[in-house]
């Protein structure tokens, strides 16, 4: 895939690394000339040192034929500019916005940004679900969040200490996927025990994921 | 008639003191609460000073009640946004952005926004001064 990388320099330096990586081929538009030369050292990378949402720009780094575009400026006016730019006079197939104000999330959205990613959003349910029950750690967000992994923890107090994946019953829309067992990882079924110590791996969507928690410790 | 006006530079101000005059009523929007010097006397509406590209802005300035809005600051992509949150969110029903980059300018009004170029306006009419 082609694409073409809008922003500064940190996040755009892992990004792109991570792209390259997969085997992609990177461009890069950044304002500040520091950080056009700093890529540049750290990564293999087409970079041009100017403003994203200028349609010159994004023709300099061929955008007719780039896959997606992903715009990560910390001013959601720009990476929507960015993105409505590519879309509509380019034709790029896929739009990435990372947005700061969770409002504009509706907004980016309607006006045809293929990807939201509402960064505040994000930061605060980690750090929410960090802090309410500490053994239940939310993993990922899947889809743009509709599924999400979640690790649970398991303890010896918890309801489904012992228990097989039958007898636990777990509600619709959620899947127990993978178990952690010391070194071992067992895809479980049906009559797979689960033992206090053990890492639980669970898929579900947000709205099943509270009464599948429940379930498994028991609060 | 209820006119909201994103930047109060000295095209915004300019335009809110004749909005003003005309008997509208005017809330001006800026993130910098100096830039409101530029209002002179005969400007009646209301000040709000916040960033326009945080939507809790614009609600503070009652957009969703406007009959019109008009984003001028000095900014194009804060401009276009606004203009499009106006539009598509708040349900406004006369919409102005203006963008200085006559290119951007160009993809927006295919997109069916109203834009105003400041370059292309002024060309315009010097060309058909000079035509005359």
């Amino acid at each position: 895939m082609r694409v073409i990388i809008v922003g500064g320099e940190e996040l755009v330096y892992f990004l792109g690394r991570l792209l390259i990586s997969g085997g992609h081929s990177v461009s890069v538009i950044s304002k500040n000339p520091e950080d056009c030369s700093e890529i540049v050292r750290q990564i293999k990378a087409l970079v041009i040192c100017g403003d994203g949402a200028d349609p010159r720009r994004l023709e300099e780094a061929q955008a007719m034929r780039a896959d997606a575009v992903i715009a990560v400026t910390p001013r959601d006016a720009d990476n929507l500019a960015v993105c409505q730019i590519a879309k509509h006079r380019f034709e790029v197939p896929r739009t990435v916005a990372l947005i700061n104000d969770p409002d504009n999330e509706t907004l980016f959205k309607d006006l045809g940004v293929t990807l939201v990613f509402n960064q505040t959003r994000m930061i605060s349910s980690l750090i929410q679900q960090e802090l309410s029950i500490e053994d239940i750690v939310n993993l990922l967000p899947i889809k743009e969040g509709k599924v999400i992994a979640t690790e649970v923890r398991i303890r010896e107090t918890h309801a489904c200490a012992g228990k097989t994946l039958v007898e636990m019953a777990l509600p619709k829309d959620t899947l127990l996927s993978v178990i952690i067992r010391g070194d071992s990882v067992i895809i479980p079924r049906g009559d797979t025990k689960l033992l206090a110590d053990d890492t639980a791996v669970l898929i579900s969507t947000p709205q099943a994921q509270g009464a599948a928690l429940r379930k498994l410790t028991g609060e | 008639m209820f006119v909201v006006i994103i930047g109060c530079g000295r095209l915004g101000s300019r335009l809110a003191i004749e909005a003003s005059k005309g008997g509208m009523n005017v809330v001006v929007v800026d993130k910098n609460k100096r830039a409101f010097d530029l209002l002179t006397a005969e400007f009646s509406g209301f000040q709000v000073v916040g960033d326009a590209s945080n939507q809790e802005v614009l609600r503070s300035a009652k957009i969703s009640d406007a009959d019109i809005v008009a984003a001028v600051t000095d900014n194009d992509n804060v401009n276009l946004m606004v203009a499009q949150a106006a539009k598509h969110l708040f349900g406004v029903g006369k919409v102005l952005a203006r963008v200085t980059d006559p290119l951007k300018a160009e993809i927006y009004a295919q997109l069916g926004l109203k834009v105003l170029c400041p370059a292309t306006v002024a060309a315009d009419a010097i060309g058909a001064e000079m035509l005359k």
